[in-house]
């Protein structure tokens, strides 16, 4: 017998009677705490700041550019755009910032997405903080029980991602424009837009229901060919998933903060022609 | 790298009791941890219970957790630690210990034995077995599992909740069970057996919460999350939580298995 420690008592988890009886929590000698904090610190900061210009109802339209937290805009106190994302379909009786409308439903695709499930379980609830590192928590019951059982409404917001990423695509056309509504003009916003768009995209394909639905549902890909080269590729893009989750939150967070300078008349948008 | 002396603390103890003992012990290059376990069990502590067969990665016996992560000994190079780094090995710390680094994984094998097997499609014999590649791809992915059990061990949802052990069946089981749901052969759905619902209902899927240890210690490198058990809940989804797939599934009539 080594030293005389004794068994654990009326504990749970890794210092259960039954198990080694070793009172640390973990005895991880690498920085695990360094991937939550980051984690927990550039979701904090995507929450503070879309929180601020969600609920500012201001600079969020410079022609012809609308930021992507006000597109598509559907109340009647939306900024006037010409040909641009509006739709009065809430009316006058909507009296805060139109974005809160629409923000739902990305909100709600990032917040039931695979990934960031992963990413705030482990930075901002520790359940766990990181592999073989023990939570603090008592009980678990995982996604078995309401609220976390409604994360099986993913393929729902899902659908609704790919519309809010044709308006965006809509807006990212737009901004080929100049600020009379010419046609056929590019600034740096317009680059701006082309490439938060495309993160939006890849984001929004690379998602695990989106793979589920193209083809991974199936039990005989050889009795669907089209389907199976579909899901391969998206397979391709949802191994990259939080990458691609990641680009395209700051993205989207940048195309606004652009339109926010351009609005806020911090400086004009440079023009390539 | 010529040898030097590594410091080691090993847990020794068992269900009684136990701690970390200190050994210093000689490493030398090219060797694993396992090695040196090897090492302080012929020249310092001959009754150090360990439990290895195959020092090549493939039998997974000698999986244990080297400073607090699980991994294999005979795959975790010495190379990989700093020569002057304090190394700590102790047992499996989500299932009972037997002696030393050994664990009883009889958990493993009671889930195991929970997932109903693989169905014989009715019209065939054996011989007589002809699939596609490419619909026999992602069964073999989960083929590759070694049963070592350290996606076991390192799930919190029985690592740090021993009261969950009935009700879940712990990654490698789940992916058992998409192993067989993906399968192209798999006749359990005209025999009555719904894999994505028992998935949920009786192996405790909905208790996964997707944070990927599982597949970060895989020794194999299978995607256990993305590949089975996502897409095994996503299953689960059809069956039970999306109207438009049961309203689909009553309306019009689909070839069975897809």
């Amino acid at each position: 017998m080594a030293t005389g420690t004794e068994p654990h008592q009326n504990s749970g988890g890794v210092r259960a009677r039954t198990r080694a009886a070793i009172s640390a929590p973990h005895l991880r000698t690498d920085r695990w705490w360094l991937a939550p904090a980051v984690t927990a610190a550039g979701l904090f900061a995507f929450v503070v700041y879309s929180t601020w210009r969600a609920f500012s109802n201001a600079h969020y339209y410079s022609a012809p550019y609308v930021s992507p937290f006000y597109s598509p805009c559907l109340a009647e106190n939306c900024k006037a755009m010409p040909s641009g994302p509006n739709a009065d379909l809430f009316g006058s009786w909507w009296a805060i910032s139109p974005a809160i409308i629409i923000l739902i439903f990305p909100l709600g695709f990032r917040l039931t997405c695979y990934y960031y499930r992963k990413a705030y379980y482990r930075s901002f609830w520790a359940s766990p903080p990181a592999c073989a590192v023990a939570e603090p928590h008592a009980k678990y019951t995982g996604e078995t029980r309401f609220p976390l059982i409604l994360q099986n409404v993913h393929r729902y917001f899902f659908y609704f991602a790919l519309l809010v990423a044709g308006v965006l695509t809509y807006d990212t056309v737009l901004s080929f424009r100049d600020t009379h509504e010419n046609w056929g003009h590019m600034g740096l916003g317009t680059l701006v837009f082309l490439v938060n768009i495309v993160l939006i995209w890849a984001y929004t394909l690379s998602c695990h229901s989106c793979r589920h639905i193209v083809g991974g549902k199936l039990k005989h890909f050889s009795k669907h060919p089209v389907r199976y080269k579909a899901w391969q590729f998206v397979g391709r893009l949802n191994a990259r998933h939080m990458q691609l989750a990641w680009a395209s939150l700051v993205s989207v967070a940048l195309a606004d903060f652009y339109v926010y300078l351009l609005a806020s008349g911090v400086f004009d948008d440079p023009r390539f022609f | 790298m010529s040898g030097y002396t590594a410091h080691f603390r090993v847990w020794r103890g068992d269900a009684e009791g136990g701690g970390l003992e200190d050994f210093k012990v000689e490493v030398n290059e090219g060797e694993v941890v396992l090695d040196i376990i090897h090492r302080i069990q012929a020249t310092q502590a001959s009754d150090l219970a360990v439990r290895w067969n195959c020092k090549a990665g493939k039998c997974g016996s000698c999986s244990a957790e080297i400073n607090g992560r699980p991994r294999l000994m005979c795959m975790t190079r010495m190379s990989v630690f700093e020569q002057d780094e304090t190394i700590t090995v102790t047992p499996l710390r989500a299932f009972p210990v037997v002696r030393d680094l050994v664990t009883d994984v009889g958990f493993n094998y009671q889930k195991a034995r929970e997932v109903p097997a693989f169905v014989p499609p009715a019209d065939l014999g054996p011989g007589e077995y002809r699939m596609f590649q490419e619909d026999v791809d992602r069964s073999q992915e989960f083929r590759k599992c070694i049963e070592c059990f350290l996606c076991q061990d390192t799930c919190h949802v029985v690592r740090d909740h021993e009261e969950n052990k009935t009700a879940f069946a712990g990654p490698r089981f789940l992916m058992r069970v998409a192993e067989l749901d993906m399968h192209p052969l798999d006749a359990a759905e005209t025999s009555g057996l719904d894999r994505k619902r028992t998935a949920q209902d009786e192996h405790g899927l909905g208790y996964c919460n997707i944070t990927k240890c599982c597949t970060e210690v895989c020794p194999e490198g299978i995607h256990i999350t993305d590949n089975a058990l996502i897409p095994l809940k996503e299953r689960a989804v059809d069956r039970k939580y999306d109207p438009l797939v049961w309203l689909g599934s009553k309306i019009r009539r689909r070839p069975a298995g897809g």
